[in-house]
């Protein structure tokens, strides 16, 4: 599982800190480095941008895990470097640069998008498992999640867009019914594409969400 | 009797029903709308109205309905689950009664993705599956769908969609006895030029009897041109064109003229097809025709109840 991330155009990482040329850099060691968004490599090619583009990078650091509350520590130890700065880039996901933020007083400028968190199905290719509903229903729908797998998110069976097992809003990927369907097929459980799911209930974790486990 | 609109009666009086389909303009100037319902007066027993179709921003299909029971025509509004949360949908529903439609039709939708505006955010609060039960609870048990109570009830005529033409071939039938089960009163299907095939999905649906339980009402659409045949082949998905329609269309010296024949004869198949109730001519930019397909067949005069 990974926080799956692509960069931001360059220019509008130097549009949102226009003004700020004193530049504190942070990668992210986990999700961002095995993603190839934000490891040393990446956070090195931006010191270079930043530095070409007439900015001042006072010090740079690859977190462990930006988002671990470690960040904390480890950015105590870089305390020089990130007070000569006036601002921190941080290519890590939005998890990373909100523990950042939590932490500093200056203004945290995202270096990445955040598009989803996501599980590995073959080397460098990942997809959206979960859409984190809330209410599980992979126990009746052969452990394939139409909420996430169906571009429309439909619960009680396939639309009619279905084309050889195809999606039509993406001709190359598989409708999520049909998987569902083949599945339960080979399971002998053809009995649950049948059966009526009710409407969502979207209140048991309503947003912004929250879990405190003790 | 669910809402006894015109359509209701005429299918329940046994008799091969006709509806046609309006797709509303991109402005708010209707009278080019008004134009083809006027023309269709008295050739189709109720007029269904998209529900910004291809997912373009259009005239609503509760305002077009407004605009149409102005004019003294029946609506059949439909509603897709794409653009409206459960809150919007059944208020809508509320509003829709409320201007006097009688007919409504719930769908998916086609994904925002194919409109004008890509960027919008699908909602698919629920499905349309859910939409029909909820709307059939909101009729026949006097309920919203979060359970809370009407304060007064309402009627309504319920119908749905089915596509024979969609895989898996052997679920489409589940599927349509899901939507029955849901509360479907009629059903309206997806093109029908592949007959073989429908035909095939129709005597599924007779083995289960769902044939007894709701009306199904046959798409067509009659073929302009040769292009939009292959358009249609290739590029529209759940549509099934058959090689032998491009071919019988490219042999032909007058294309439109063929296209209409072919239009009309699958009608007359239609007709003899146990268990079908009646036809849903989608003519969509080519409205005016839609009196001679309808006389052509042998449905005119209407039955008037």
């Amino acid at each position: 599982m990974k926080s799956l991330t692509k960069q931001k155009p360059f220019d509008e990482v130097i549009q949102l800190s226009d003004q700020l040329n004193r530049v504190f850099l942070i990668g992210c060691g986990t999700c961002a480095t095995m993603t190839k968004t934000g490891g040393i490599n990446e956070v090195q090619a931006m010191k270079k941008s930043l530095q070409d583009e007439g900015k001042l990078v006072t010090g740079w650091v690859v977190l462990p895990m930006a988002c671990d509350e470690m960040t904390a520590e480890l950015l105590n130890e870089n305390k020089k470097a990130v007070q000569d700065a006036q601002c921190i880039i941080v290519m890590a996901c939005a998890l990373g640069v909100q523990r950042i933020n939590l932490y500093l007083p200056l203004p945290v400028i995202p270096a990445l998008d955040t598009l989803f968190i996501g599980m590995e199905k073959s080397p460098g290719h990942f997809f959206e498992a979960c859409a984190q509903c809330g209410q599980c229903i992979l126990g009746e729908t052969a452990g394939i999640c139409p909420l996430t797998a169906c571009h429309k998110g439909l619960l009680n069976g396939p639309c009619g867009g279905t084309d050889k097992g195809k999606c039509e809003v993406d001709p190359e990927k598989d409708c999520a019914f049909t998987l569902i369907y083949e599945r339960l097929k080979e399971q002998g459980r053809l009995d649950l594409m049948r059966k009526y799911h009710p409407p969502k209930n979207y209140q048991v974790i309503p947003r912004p969400r929250e879990s405190r486990l003790l | 009797m669910k809402a006894g609109s015109n359509l209701e009666k005429v299918i329940n009086s046994g008799q091969f029903a006709v509806t046609g389909e309006l797709g509303p303009p991109k402005s708010a100037d209707v009278s080019m709308i008004k134009e083809h319902a006027e023309a269709m007066r008295n050739y189709v027993d109720a007029f269904n109205i998209t529900d910004n179709q291809t997912a373009i921003v259009r005239t609503s299909s509760i305002g077009v309905a407004g605009v149409l029971l102005q004019m003294g025509l029946e609506p059949v509004v439909q509603m897709t689950v794409r653009d409206r949360n459960r809150i919007a949908l059944q208020g809508d529903l509320l509003g829709a009664v409320a201007l006097g439609v009688k007919n409504v039709l719930c769908l998916s939708g086609d994904h925002q993705k194919f409109g004008n505006e890509p960027g919008a955010k699908g909602v698919y609060d629920i499905d349309s599956m859910q939409l029909l039960k909820g709307f059939k609870d909101i009729r026949d048990e006097g309920k919203f769908i979060g359970g809370d109570e009407l304060e007064a009830p309402l009627s309504v005529y319920l119908g749905a969609v089915a596509n024979p033409f969609a895989d898996p071939f052997e679920y489409r039938v589940d599927r349509l006895e899901k939507k029955v089960e849901a509360g479907a009163s009629f059903i309206q299907t997806q093109c029908i030029f592949d007959i073989d095939r429908f035909k095939r999905w129709m005597e599924l649906v007779r083995e289960r009897g769902l044939h007894k339980k709701v009306a199904i009402l046959g798409g067509v659409t009659p073929i302009k041109s040769l292009g939009a045949a292959r358009y249609m082949k290739n590029y529209v998905s759940g549509i099934t064109v058959p090689d032998e329609l491009i071919e019988r269309l490219q042999g032909a010296e007058k294309k439109k003229e063929e296209g209409l024949n072919i239009c009309i004869e699958t009608i007359q198949q239609l007709k003899e097809i146990e268990g079908v109730a009646g036809v849903h001519i989608m003519a969509i930019a080519w409205e005016e025709v839609v009196p001679e397909i309808v006389e052509r067949a042998g449905l005119y005069p209407r039955p008037k109840l």
